[in-house]
């Protein structure tokens, strides 16, 4: 998210101020980043070894798969709040059908995406088609697929298939998340900057009239945006339920907060139009490394609610002030 | 535009609530038959294996005694649990038990059961400033000193110890964790080196406990204040959970009790869910009888380990 705005301004009486302005307000969130490694690399010893990295690796990854499918959904000018309620239900509904209806474990790792993808279209429906605001045929879909994850497993954790766990192992020394996460960053780096489909994101988020007047199918942009959305939501879910070799009745409940806050801090603007899959990655890694520090300083978890509320604050406010930058 | 907007929103909402009353209808349609006392179980969440061993004890023993039972499910909402308790105060009711979502905000809707004599049985937590006919409920305190034992005896009564807490603010959290704090304070060779939230959820504690053990390494012993938790250490531990660094939970899950007997969680202190449900009903039918009924109905906590689990497992 960086490289352009770095390279000095020609305008020479207002220079440095402009510059510094940009600089901070467009990566605002990777300087947060690393001011806050540095703070925790001289707060304590354990922070910077090679196992804590990659323990980092492991537990943004997540956030991050669910943080990069509501970047398409932000970037279009939508909200998915069911997010962590889809990852749930995928992955309840692959635990189901490996243990309940006997399918073999591969068959189950698809049909959890299928859901997630399933889930994703109706959302996109009811927004496009049903004229629904996102926000509330979202908030229904969380509430729809959190119930109905309670209603397939009783309330009761279910036992993966061996080949969702395996996507919460290790291949050799890597972990898989970490390879997940990275697959997922690219695929949907490489949808985002490189489609036709990633461009009209941009276009029915900055103005979705415009788009459509320029003859752009915006309903089935909405759709897919959606669509991708609840499949990598699905993924997400998977991957967390690999991670405990059971998918939980109450996984990933309020990740959908955590997924928003991560594209926001990355950048992205709840307006819609902007944002991109590294800043949303940076702005996950900014809440899984503030979580991290402060379990590492031990810090009272009355505290940690404080202290994250205040990093989305400073996130948003950063938000601001690039727009005030940008009509300047 | 706006209006018919917000009409298609309100056609679809309603709807939706049509088809599922429809369903909640059917679902319900098993008890008609029954022809005994209506008792209404008004639970806090079923999202919690423990709570849904609670209501299969209460169904059972209510299909024993000739009971029609009715459950309905708060979602861990006090506002909804307040509407639930007020339709059960309207109808043929004849007496609620009621396992509060908040001890204090429950109290304003059972006065008004109790103004009604209905006799009111609080189970698991208790209803604050209410005229409760029985409470039932599990000693979480007892509890925390119980896992505190059992954990020093693990680790040869000395060595570091990482504490996992429950959701803050929360009073299974505040009582274990105190009950826990007090029990290992007995112990002066044991350090509780961190204490932090895992809210409850194995998926955090897995990220917690992996944190946690990378600023304390030397760790040897776990306190988590609910199975789930325990089950998320003993993920981020691996093969060092059961040897070098031993676990302890609490609630005693199927999940739970199936780690006890694999050996890699040490110990649970058990609460015995199905047996808070069963007494309830056991009270309920007492109270509607007539009969006296014991103010407070104390349920025992269980230390299991792998010489007792056997008494324990389903």
């Amino acid at each position: 998210m960086s490289t352009t705005t770095t390279t000095p301004s020609t305008e020479t009486p207002t220079r440095r101020s402009f510059d510094y302005k940009t600089f901070l307000a467009n990566n605002g969130a990777l300087v947060g980043l690393v001011v806050l490694c540095i703070a925790l690399v001289i707060a304590t010893p354990d922070f910077l070894t090679g196992q804590n990295l990659l323990n980092i690796g492991i537990q943004v990854s997540t956030v991050a798969v669910l943080a990069f499918g509501m970047t398409f959904v932000i970037v279009a000018g939508g909200i998915d709040l069911s997010v962590g309620a889809v990852a749930a239900l995928s992955a309840m509904a692959s635990g189901w059908f490996f243990v309940s209806a006997g399918l073999p474990g591969w068959m189950a790792l698809i049909g959890g995406l299928v859901v997630g993808l399933a889930a994703g279209v109706i959302n996109g429906a009811a927004n496009a088609y049903g004229k629904l605001p996102s926000f509330i045929a979202t908030l229904a879909m969380l509430s729809v697929a959190r119930g109905l994850t309670l209603v397939i497993s009783d309330g009761r954790p279910i036992k993966t298939a061996p080949e969702v766990s395996f996507l919460g192992g290790n291949i050799g020394p890597v972990p898989m998340p970490i390879v997940i996460l990275v697959l997922a960053a690219v695929v949907a780096s490489f949808i985002l900057n490189r489609t036709v489909l990633g461009r009209s994101m941009y276009a029915v988020g900055g103005n979705a009239e415009a788009a459509r007047l320029s003859g752009l199918p915006v309903k089935r942009i909405i759709v897919t945006v959606f669509a991708l959305a609840g499949l990598f939501a699905a993924l997400a879910g998977l991957l967390l339920a690999g991670r405990l070799d059971s998918a939980q009745p109450q996984a990933a409940a309020g990740y959908e907060l955590d997924a928003i806050a991560a594209v926001v801090i990355g950048g992205a603007s709840l307006s819609g139009g902007l944002g991109k899959i590294s800043g949303t990655f940076i702005g996950a890694l900014v809440l899984v490394v503030i979580r991290n520090g402060l379990n590492l300083l031990n810090v009272s978890s009355f505290w940690q609610q404080v202290v994250i509320g205040l990093v989305i604050a400073l996130a948003v406010g950063a938000d601001v002030l690039r727009r005030k930058t940008r009509n300047s | 535009m706006k209006s018919s907007s917000f009409r298609r929103i309100a056609a679809v909402t309603a709807t939706a609530a049509l088809i599922l009353a429809g369903t909640t209808a059917c679902g319900r349609g098993s008890g008609d038959e029954a022809s005994g006392p209506k008792v209404v179980l008004a639970i806090s969440t079923l999202n919690n294996p423990f709570f849904v061993e609670l209501r299969d004890g209460a169904q059972a023993a209510a299909d024993e005694a000739g009971v029609d039972l009715y459950i309905v499910d708060a979602q861990n909402d006090s506002a909804t649990q307040a509407n639930q308790l007020a339709t059960a105060a309207a109808g043929s009711t004849k007496a609620v038990i009621v396992n509060p979502v908040d001890s204090d905000a429950a109290s304003a809707s059972v006065g008004e059961l109790t103004a009604a004599n209905i006799p009111v049985i609080a189970v698991d937590r208790t209803v604050n400033d209410a005229k409760l006919t029985s409470l039932v409920a599990s000693d979480n305190v007892a509890g925390g000193k119980q896992a505190a034992d059992e954990l020093a005896a693990a680790m040869g009564e000395k060595g570091t110890v990482i504490s996992l807490q429950g959701v803050s603010g929360t009073s299974a959290s505040r009582d274990r964790g105190a009950g826990f704090d007090e029990g290992i304070a007995a112990y002066p060779e044991i350090t509780v080196v961190a204490e932090q939230t895992a809210n409850f959820d194995r998926a955090s504690a897995l990220d917690v406990t992996t944190n946690l053990l990378q600023a304390n390494p030397g760790v040897t012993g776990i306190f988590a204040e609910n199975d789930e938790m325990a089950l998320g250490a003993i993920q981020a531990l691996g093969a060092r959970a059961g040897s070098e660094v031993s676990v302890v939970g609490f609630d005693g899950t199927a999940d739970g009790l199936t780690a006890i007997s694999d050996g890699s969680l040490y110990a649970t202190v058990a609460q015995q869910p199905a047996e808070l449900g069963r007494l309830a009903i056991e009270l309920a039918v007492k109270a509607i009888a007539g009969d006296d009924v014991e103010a407070t109905v104390p349920v025992e906590v269980v230390a299991v380990t792998k010489t007792n689990v056997g008494d324990f497992s389903k």
